[in-house]
């Protein structure tokens, strides 16, 4: 399996992790190509999970905008709320055909914590969630989620208290535990070969909406646009489109004005974070900078490897939506077609609603997840 | 390299940790009191492989202002105020690599490191760094852990200058009690492959720890959270440097 993405990605862990590492990868290569697993995997993804999602002509919210037929791959509608589901079923399967008894994942939002309690619930597999305490005061409902599913929230006090010091917290439980522990990362990031398989478990995404897009439209999309937070629900959406004529956007968080996470748009730089080489947000010295957004998700200070690399060949184009503009889109898809989106999504409308007035164009948003676990922190933010 | 002396005994600090004039105190206390060497801490954010208590130095001296730049003058300073022993600078990859490797390996150089200790650069991303350091004259020190297989022993042997960092246990810094029959191991089958020093790490907090390691054939020992948190709880140099020489003598007897 390749390392690398051009100069992106690698394998930047502690000794101890290269073994742990080498062992994943080589298991993870058998049940690539294996039938019983793919299967296994797929029945689950659809009886379970609720796969495939629809590809929805978003037609009044088309005609509002003016900038040409929107389709929404609504991600919104799995289990649990969010494409997070995907990658948690597909690794907590992995983890098990490696004998492994406990997994552990990161959250920001909460969505990877309860996708990762729910595939554990399903699976009878013990279950240690890290959460920064900022992230865990304003998703407080999925920390409630996750409790209920069986699963031991550990909530994280050190540095910003967000997703980047819960990542650093469970890689530490990773490094020590990892003879009967998987860590199951969250998004397209981290070592080798974590950002490859969460992108090819969330590449279903894609895959989907290539063929449901042909069926309803008899030709590619003009434009995919996805939000980007470590980069998963973005790449699964990409990658089956990679070679095809098709624009791609990715949304970052802009933030607030002052502060925001702003990776490939912004003032970041290459770096070393988390076991790989990709972008991060750091001060002049290299120390790594906090950042913010409303949506829990996308406040991380770096983005998974493969992006950095399609934003070096131009192969995608990265943007970003700020607070109050993904805020007005969490409104607007409410009102014009009854559909709530997360915060994270919300971004990705947002962008849409900034864009060029075009009549023929077609337009994929990936709806990574519905809004349910925003409506108590927006009810605040809009009083 | 400056050359080490062995049993080597080898104090990790976070410099900075609370200010500059604490560090440079304390590492003079302990050479005077026995350091064969200095593992000196520079500062980063998102410390992975450590635990707790290296995790609050880090804060403390972060929250202090510390920078690399001024860790280097530190250390410049030390080498003009005639502190001879061994330094090789600990921190994470970003920092150099941020800095730019040339760059920052060439200032390392200058302030008077003898070499680098990496935890999140395995050999296989090592290449840049390394060959870096082989221009300065500078050692980027590999470790060795408990895990490994002896294909990978000996690739990382291979590889090695200066001496080899033994982890003692699979996991991250954090002083414990005890000592692990797999490190045991881990040092005896390296001993028997290099000439190198094997310097063992990772959860060492007594006398008692120590000689039996080094009875076992390890060339040193390194202690840093243990030093943290006795001169964090007791705002005191002079326990360190009680604790340093009660561990020296013990490291000489068990030669
Ligand atoms: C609904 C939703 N979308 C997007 C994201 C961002 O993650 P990624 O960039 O990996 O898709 C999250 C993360 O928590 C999320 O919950």
């Amino acid at each position: 399996m390749k390392r690398y993405f051009g100069k992106y990605g690698g394998q930047f862990v502690p000794e101890t992790l290269v073994p742990a590492l080498a062992h994943l990868e080589e298991e993870y290569c058998k049940i690539k190509d294996d039938k019983s697993f793919q299967e296994n995997l797929s029945n689950l993804l659809f009886d379970y999970c609720g796969r495939p999602t629809p590809l929805y002509l978003a037609k009044r919210l088309s005609k509002k905008l003016g900038v040409g037929r929107i389709y929404l791959k609504r991600e919104d509608l799995l289990h649990t709320g969010a494409h997070k589901i995907n990658n948690a079923i597909g690794q907590s399967l992995l983890a098990k055909k490696m004998g492994k008894k406990r997994i552990i994942a990161e959250t920001g939002a909460g969505q990877h914590g309860v996708a990762t309690a729910t595939a554990a619930a399903l699976l009878g597999l013990e279950c240690e969630i890290y959460m920064g305490s900022t992230d865990a005061k304003r998703q407080e409902l999925n920390v409630f989620k996750m409790n209920l599913l069986g699963t031991k929230v550990n909530i994280v006090e050190s540095g910003s208290k967000t997703l980047k010091d819960a990542i650093n917290e469970a890689l530490r439980d990773y490094t020590a535990n990892f003879k009967d522990t998987h860590y199951l990362i969250g998004s397209a990031l981290g070592p080798h070969p974590y950002p490859t398989i969460v992108r090819d478990f969330q590449s279903v995404i894609g895959i989907e909406a290539k063929k449901q897009i042909l069926e309803k439209e008899g030709k590619l999309p003009d434009c995919l646009v996805a939000c980007v937070g470590g980069g998963s629900n973005a790449i699964g959406l990409f990658s089956a489109f990679l070679d095809e004529p098709v624009e791609m956007i990715g949304v970052e968080a802009g933030g607030n004005g002052k502060q925001h996470a702003e990776r490939l748009t912004g003032k970041a730089r290459e770096g070393v974070l988390h076991g790989m080489k990709s972008y991060f947000l750091q001060d002049e010295n290299g120390q790594i900078q906090n950042t913010y957004s409303v949506s829990a998700g996308l406040d991380y200070a770096g983005v998974g490897p493969e992006h950095s690399n399609l934003k070096e060949m131009e192969r995608a184009k990265y943007v970003s939506v700020n607070d109050q503009e993904a805020l007005s889109a969490f409104k607007t898809l409410s009102q014009y077609e009854g559909i709530t989106p997360a915060l994270e999504s919300a971004h990705a409308v947002g962008y849409v609603m900034k864009m060029e007035k075009a009549e023929d164009k077609t337009i994929i948003i990936n709806l990574s997840g519905r809004g349910d676990k925003d409506a108590p922190q927006v009810m605040e933010l809009l009083k | 390299m400056r050359e080490l002396k062995k049993p080597a005994l080898m104090p990790y600090v976070c410099c900075g940790d609370p200010n500059v004039q604490f560090t440079k105190k304390l590492i003079k206390a302990m050479v005077a009191n026995g350091a064969d060497a200095i593992e000196l801490g520079i500062p980063f954010s998102d410390p992975m492989a450590d635990g707790k208590t290296i995790q609050e130095a880090i804060t403390r001296a972060l929250k202090g202002g510390m920078t690399p730049g001024k860790a280097l003058e530190m250390l410049k300073e030390l080498r003009k105020e005639g502190v001879e022993v061994p330094i090789f600078i600990m921190t994470y990859y970003n920092i150099p690599f941020s800095s730019g490797i040339a760059n920052f390996t060439k200032l390392a150089k200058e302030a008077g490191a003898d070499g680098f200790i990496i935890p999140d650069l395995p050999i296989e991303e090592s290449d840049e760094l390394r060959s870096a350091c082989d221009e300065h004259d500078l050692v980027l020190v590999q470790f060795i852990t408990p895990g490994c297989s002896s294909e990978r022993l000996e690739k990382i042997v291979k590889n090695a200058k200066g001496f080899l960092y033994a982890v003692s246990v699979l996991g991250i810094t954090g002083a414990r009690d005890g000592i692990s029959e797999d490190a045991i191991e881990l040092i005896k089958r390296t001993k028997k492959i290099t000439e190198l020093p094997v310097v063992i790490g990772f959860g060492i907090s007594n006398e008692a720890q120590a000689s039996q390691y080094v009875k076992a054939g390890a060339d040193g020992v390194i202690i840093g959270s243990k030093i943290a948190k006795i001169y964090s709880n007791e705002n005191s140099v002079e326990e360190v440097a009680r604790f340093c020489s009660a561990v020296k003598e013990k490291l000489q007897k068990s030669k």
